[in-house]
């Protein structure tokens, strides 16, 4: 198979039927995978289909806690998971750069294999184009998430009430620190691992106990601030928040103070917003508690009526100012 | 401007010190703190030690707040505001 | 015990500074007015608050003390003509990327494809240097006197080391010039200053007995936590209601009088003092720095002929009042431009885009819901 990924290996012949042989359907088992069709032809769906697609671009490839291949199957499956969909299939689509060392590929897709099995998801379907030297930064993926949304159940962000409680499912920061602290030139040693996780099973647990949920998110480009903005501006609601209940890992905290970031704006992989009914929050909270993935979770505020679009950071001092959309991507500041 | 964090030198090779905040560490350079010994606390800015954290001074500042804090309740009593 | 004295969060306690708030405006007689000169402080200032806070007995100014707001726009043009000459890697501190010069930031020149690189260190720089001995690494030295002495750091590593592929170009400039011009300015009435400090902890604070000998103005320097720049408004309000101007240190853990004379020394070897164009203030003599003549060969200026292209129609032509801001004469709101044609998002001018420059401070921590 060779050390590093050729122009060849993209365009059809032996060298990209070795590729998928030894490499792909090496690691990723399914069935329809392996019958090699132009399609997957699946069994029927009895309910509303949840169909999302994705592209990951994540530098470095390799980063505490996680990898891309990871990300991806995490990120399209916890998308479904989002409006209450179980996660059935995904489709992943490769674009490699000529030049890529092999075993980094193959690291990849084992690690996409293992984190479908542990998302209990099936990849059906595959694509690999090869392109020339820096057309791409090293290797890119694209998916489609494919899932069943049972009935009964409508999970969208314009469905924000006042009076309702926001949770959140735990610590929030972990990956976009993560990712910055690996940088070139910015390399710091610290114990942050990103918390790149598929929350599906977590969201069907609170289903089982509030199928009324009426808003979930996950927190990822632009963090937590970004996906509250979102929320009140789809919902036409205003939102506060209290900055104390917020919870953020040592580390990342530290990691915030040196570099001169906040970790509101800090992406995450296996976090989630939830906006619930006041009623079910207590219930909510415990069944997320129990769960793994929801350890931490905590309810951060409050949905009301005045202020619509706006969300507002109650602080510590018992002042208030605005969490704004974030400005562009997270930069380190010396000043 | 500018910013610039407490961190505590966990080890100190030559110029160069390990310093860590919250679990997070990085090699920094003590060129401009050459009195720095291993276990002081340092102010650092972009990679490099500017300052030499007093810690008797750190704590005559926290007591400044704590009697602050007394002088407050003491008013507070005087003018019958106790609960 | 050292866990205790130098965690941030020992300075944020919210009971603490309900405390220093109400000793601070017990002690005003008069309603005073206090350039808090740093841009941290700005930042610090909104991000918890403490303006309404302490208003109406103390009014906080904000200063021309973010070094990324006072740069010129031609020292911009100038950055982004070195990124995108083929051949050279600009190594920049993040707060630079997204400022506009006259035609574009350095984010959109790297778009372009010039060589941007992202550094928490001019050390960083250096190891760019050695490991990409084809490229020319140019760090671009911005910052006051507490980042000058790392960037002459980096200069006499590379000199020591004979580093043939790094130089700097320099932007920094230094603090007192600035605040000078603003008192000779007359145009503000201020009665106090917050001194910045950890500039302070490199010149020392008696680099500020200027300003209550020659203005008859009381300066507390002051550290950035918030019970840190409560106190220092604390020790201000006593001192003016004394009338006993003189300068406080009120960031005794790290700042001492003679200040950080190793660091100092290193800046009087490696750099002189030169004329510098500050936006909003104009030229002020002997306010900027230039790499001294032994450490030419270091000089970005030196070694490349840059000629700029011609001058786009920069913020100011839009009507960007970033000047009148950062002399205080102004608060952001009062700009026609504040929250409309200039966002954090769409910035005209420097000080939205950067994160302690007064109208992105008031932007994200001063607007109100309604």
């Amino acid at each position: 198979m060779g050390d590093t990924v050729l122009l060849a290996h993209g365009s059809g012949g032996l060298l990209a039927r070795e590729l998928l042989d030894d490499l792909f359907l090496r690691h990723l088992s399914d069935d329809e995978l392996h019958a090699l069709e132009d399609a997957a032809v699946l069994s029927p769906i009895d309910g509303r289909l949840a169909l999302t697609t994705d592209s990951y671009v994540v530098q470095p490839l390799f980063f505490p806690g996680g990898d891309i291949g990871k990300l991806a199957v995490c990120g399209t499956v916890n998308d479904l998971a989002m409006r209450g969909a179980v996660p059935l299939y995904l489709t992943a689509g490769f674009i490699l750069e000529e030049g890529l060392p092999m075993a980094d590929l193959e690291r990849v897709v084992v690690s996409m294999a293992a984190t479908a099995r542990e998302a209990d998801v099936r990849i059906v379907a595959g694509d690999t184009k090869v392109v020339g030297r820096g057309a791409a930064d090293r290797l890119f993926i694209n998916t489609a998430g494919v899932g069943i949304v049972p009935p009964g159940i409508d999970i969208s962000a314009r469905n924000a009430r006042p009076g309702d409680q926001i949770l959140v499912s735990g610590a929030v920061g972990d990956h976009g620190l993560a990712i910055m602290t690996q940088r070139h030139g910015l390399r710091f040693e610290s114990p942050i691992q990103s918390d790149c996780a598929p929350l599906s099973g977590l969201v069907q647990a609170m289903l089982a106990v509030c199928p009324g949920v009426h808003v979930l998110r996950d927190a990822t480009r632009g963090g937590l601030a970004a996906v509250l903005n979102e929320i009140a501006g789809q919902s036409r609601v205003g939102i506060t928040v209290h900055d104390e209940a917020i919870i953020v890992h040592e580390a990342v905290a530290a990691a915030c103070e040196v570099l001169g970031l906040d970790p509101l704006y800090a992406a995450n992989e296996g976090k989630l917003v939830a906006i619930v009914p006041p009623d079910a929050a207590s219930t909510l909270l415990e069944v997320m508690r129990a769960h793994p993935l929801g350890a931490e979770a905590t309810i951060i505020g409050e949905v009301q009526a005045p202020h619509p679009g706006a969300v507002v950071l109650r602080t510590a001092f018992g002042t208030q100012r605005l969490l704004d959309m974030p400005a562009g991507e997270l930069l380190p500041r010396i000043c | 401007m500018c910013l610039a964090v407490p961190m505590r030198i966990e080890s100190i090779e030559g110029t160069q010190a390990l310093v860590d905040m919250g679990g997070v560490r990085r090699e920094i350079s003590l060129v401009l703190t050459p009195e720095a010994r291993e276990g002081d606390y340092v102010l650092i800015h972009t990679g490099f030690a500017i300052s030499v954290l007093d810690e008797q001074e750190a704590q005559e500042t926290l007591a400044l707040f704590a009697e602050l804090e007394e002088a407050s309740r003491e008013m507070d009593r005087a003018e019958g505001r106790e609960p | 015990m050292s866990q205790q004295g130098f965690r941030p969060q020992a300075f944020r306690d919210p009971a603490a500074a309900q405390r220093l708030i109400a000793a601070a405006k017990a002690a005003v007689r008069n309603p005073i007015a206090i350039m808090e000169f740093c841009g941290g402080h700005t930042h610090a200032i909104m991000r918890f608050g403490l303006r309404d806070a302490l208003a109406p007995e103390v009014r906080l100014l904000s200063g021309p003390g973010c070094p990324v707001c006072v740069t010129d726009d031609a020292d911009i043009d100038l950055a982004i003509a070195l990124a995108s000459q083929p051949g050279v890697t600009l190594a920049t501190f993040g707060d630079m990327i997204r400022v506009p010069g006259t035609g574009g930031s350095l984010a959109d020149a790297r778009a372009q494809g010039a060589s941007v690189e992202i550094v928490y260190s001019a050390l960083d720089a250096l190891d760019l240097a050695r490991s990409q001995p084809g490229a020319s690494v140019v760090m671009l030295g911005i910052g006051f006197e507490t980042t000058a002495p790392t960037i002459a750091a980096a200069v006499r590593v590379a000199a020591n080391e004979g580093l043939p592929n790094f130089s700097v170009l320099s932007l920094h400039k230094l603090t007192p010039p600035a605040m000078r011009a603003i008192l000779d300015g007359g145009v503000l009435r201020v009665d106090g200053v917050l001194g910045p400090g950890h500039v302070t902890a490199i010149t020392g604070s008696d680099a500020w007995r200027f300003l209550p000998e020659r203005y008859g103005v009381p300066c507390a320097v002051s550290g950035f936590e918030p019970l840190d720049i409560l106190l220092s408004v604390r020790d201000l309000a006593v001192a003016l209601a004394e009338e006993r101007p003189a300068v406080i240190n009120a960031y005794r853990r790290s700042v001492t009088a003679q200040g950080n004379l190793v660091a100092r020394q290193l800046m009087d070897e490696v750099f002189v003092l030169g004329d510098a164009r500050w936006r909003g203030l104009g030229v002020i003599p002997a306010s900027g720095l230039e790499l001294a003549p032994a450490y030419a060969a270091y000089d970005a200026r030196n070694r490349f002929a840059i000629e700029l292209p011609p001058a786009g129609s920069g913020p100011h032509a839009r009507g960007c009042r970033c000047g009148d801001v950062l002399r205080g004469v102004i608060a952001p709101p009062e700009c026609p431009l504040f929250g409309r044609a200039c966002t954090p998002a769409k910035p005209v001018g420097p000080c939205m885009v950067s994160a302690e420059g007064a109208c992105a401070a008031y932007y994200r921590y001063g607007r109100s819901p309604s």
